[in-house]
């Protein structure tokens, strides 16, 4: 089963740093294979150096897709951590 | 006897033994291996990984115990990196598909992703890439079986390496290092940073030269006051260096019993005693030596070795860390200072005659709300999370005053509208730095919470002295006694107008001058974080009504060598 969503990034800092490494821990959860698409890139999301290389700032769209049995919650919560935790970084 | 120099980067004397940590030593071989080899080095490569984990885990608790969480957290990250489900098969693959052995599979595949890092735009992406050669080093040196220098440690030596990384360092038993020399790096670099929080000497910069000359075990002296290091001292030399360092020894240990003690004289009057920072870091350095707060946080380092200015927030987050870093004690932050000898190359700037009486600091702010706002923003939201106040940089008349204070009650009134959190009552405060604002202090006073005299540029102006040019350097002396005179009126005029005055320049660290600024009844005083025990050991030497009397005298002289006389007559 192959589940993907798009999501902006409206934290500061992007996809770098601490925000990266607990998105790619999130990930690692999950028993789908995992992935991040950004400007035609596409990379393992439970990779910290690959999210890292994607180098994505605040204001770039990515694709979260996930295939395997838990595709649904996997991507629904990536989502969802993008969305919810890493904005409230900036507040 | 071989003399070579470099940066002075931490400040003390070391008289030892060499011992050499040069990358140069790691040879890989690069042979490709046999097809039936495959497996076997792929099982190296597991071991060595398994073992890198188990060190690094080790480290980052022995390093949280020893210097803290947050210096602990870079072992985290390195853990990752080897955990990371990308780069085990990146490994793996070079040594199937690419016929290579462990060692070599890992240098190449961390060559390749510390490039990709090392050519991104963002600075925090460049330092990961050094995080992964780090790791890749660890890993390489596992599989080759090379003793770590910790290993060699068993007597007091003195480290000599190309550059220190954060692993190095934290697996040196730091009891046993006398000092650092380096071949690379500044006063920021991470080896300088190691050496001033442990509190050792060190010499960084030091050149190709350094590794060329130096063997292991010869005997060396590190000057760190200097930056300069003997290999095979002469008996002269050595002697000299002897009778140094007993002495520092000495001083140190007597100046410890203060680091905890409020200042004030021998008769009890308290004044505060304060660090200059310059960038984050320098937050450790003022605490280990007992400063009492920061009289000076110059923020222009948020806007260099960049191409943009730095957002609200980048701003709101480094002010916001030092806030809690201090607790209650205070800190002054100092509003960009740029113009004069100080460029950034996204602000274009036409080139100056004088630019040091040209467009700079609070002249350029007050025209561009786009740099003005973002940083009064910060420092207003970043005030709720401790003791900060806000001091504006090149005041010359109350209109500056004035309209400066209006910028920070717009950005007030923004944040309140935008339902942010902020501190409404922050302290406000300026520079005194040209004579015009001494002229008029008594009417500035009116006007804010605290002067703080800068001396460097209040001499530049008052003498008319260019303070970057080397012909004249002997004039720049805040002993002159017309300067003497401008702090002692600033003062007067403030306590007139119950305000405090501080002082952020290099004079207040001077122990010959303690006395007269005292006396003249300065009530703060903000050094580099070396000079803080020192002071707070020579104020309890005085009373207050003493040095009042210092004051005076001092006053009526009349040239700078009467005061320097009269000055070292008196010191005790």
């Amino acid at each position: 089963m192959v589940k993907e969503k798009k999501v902006i990034i409206t934290n500061k800092t992007g996809l770098h740093a601490r925000p990266a490494a607990q998105f790619v821990q999130k990930a690692g959860k999950f028993d789908s294979k995992i992935e991040i698409v950004f400007e035609e890139k596409e990379v393992n999301a439970k990779s910290i150096m690959g999210v890292m290389s994607l180098g994505v700032g605040k204001g770039n769209e990515i694709t979260v897709r996930a295939d395997g049995e838990d595709a649904d919650k996997a991507v629904e919560e990536l989502v969802d951590f993008i969305e919810v935790e890493m904005a409230k970084e900036d507040e | 006897m071989i003399l070579l120099e470099g940066i002075a980067a931490s400040p003390g004397i070391a008289i030892g033994k060499s011992l050499l940590k040069l990358e140069k030593e790691i040879e890989i071989d690069k042979e490709n291996i046999e097809n039936d080899q495959v497996e076997q080095e792929i099982e190296k490569l597991h071991n060595a990984l398994t073992e890198s984990k188990k060190q690094l885990q080790e480290l980052k608790e022995e390093t949280a115990e020893k210097l803290g969480e947050e210096k602990a957290e870079i072992f985290a990250a390195h853990l990752m990196i080897l955990d990371d489900p990308e780069v085990i098969p990146a490994f793996e693959n070079k040594i199937k598909d690419n016929k290579l052995n462990a060692a070599a599979a890992v240098k190449e595949v961390i060559d390749e992703f510390a490039a990709m890092f090392a050519a991104m735009d963002d600075e925090y992406l460049r330092e990961r890439g050094s995080d992964i050669k780090d790791v890749g080093m660890r890993v390489i040196k596992n599989l080759l079986g090379i003793e770590d220098i910790a290993d060699k440690m068993d007597e007091e030596v003195i480290i000599i390496a190309d550059d220190l990384t954060p692993s190095d360092t934290a697996q040196l038993d730091t009891e046993k290092v006398l000092a650092f020399v380096t071949k690379e790096g500044s006063r920021t670099s991470h080896s300088a940073i190691m050496a001033r929080s442990l509190g050792i000497p060190s010499v960084v910069g030091v050149g190709s030269e350094l590794i060329e000359k130096a063997e292991n075990g010869m005997k060396i002296i590190v000057d760190g006051n200097s930056g300069k290091i003997y290999f095979n001292p002469d008996k002269s030399t050595l002697d000299k260096y002897e009778e140094k360092l007993e002495e520092y020894e000495a001083e140190q240990e007597r100046l410890k019993a203060f680091k905890d003690k409020k200042a004030e004289t021998k008769d009890g009057h308290q004044v505060e005693i304060v660090g200059n920072m310059g960038n984050l870091k320098d937050v450790v350095p003022i605490l280990d030596n007992g400063g009492e707060g920061v009289g000076l946080f110059r923020s222009e380092f948020l806007y260099m070795d960049r191409s943009e200015l730095p957002t609200e927030e980048e701003q709101f987050e480094v002010y916001k860390e030092v806030a809690e870093k201090m607790g209650d004690k205070p800190v002054i932050i100092r509003t960009l200072d740029v113009g004069g000898d100080k460029e950034l190359p996204y602000l274009d700037f036409p080139d100056e005659m004088n630019p040091f009486l040209g467009y700079r600091a609070i002249r350029v702010c007050l025209e561009r709300d786009d740099i003005f706002k973002p940083q009064l923003r910060a420092l207003l939201r970043a005030g709720s999370y401790g003791n900060l106040k806000i001091m504006f940089p090149m005041i010359s008349s109350l209109n500056e005053l004035l309209a400066a204070k209006e910028k920070v009650e717009e950005a007030k009134a923004e944040l309140k509208e935008e339902g942010l959190e902020y501190n409404p009552d922050i302290d406000l405060g300026m520079m005194i730095e040209i004579p015009a604002a001494v002229m008029i202090a008594d009417k500035l006073a009116r006007e804010v919470d605290f002067f703080s005299i800068g001396t460097n540029d209040l001499i530049q102006y008052t003498v008319a002295v260019d303070r970057m040019n080397e012909q004249i350097a002997g004039m720049h002396t805040p002993y002159h006694p017309a300067v003497l005179r401008m702090i002692q009126k600033t003062i007067e005029s403030a306590h007139a107008e119950d305000i405090w005055v501080g002082m952020c320049g290099e004079a207040a660290g001077e122990e010959l001058l303690l006395p007269f600024l005292l006396g003249a009844g300065l009530d703060e005083f903000s050094m580099s974080a070396v000079s803080i025990l020192k002071i707070k050991e020579v104020l309890t030497k005085w009373t207050l009504s003493e040095a009042e009397e210092v004051s005076k005298k001092v006053l009526n002289l009349g040239t700078v060598a009467d005061v320097k006389d009269y000055l070292n007559k008196i010191k005790k």
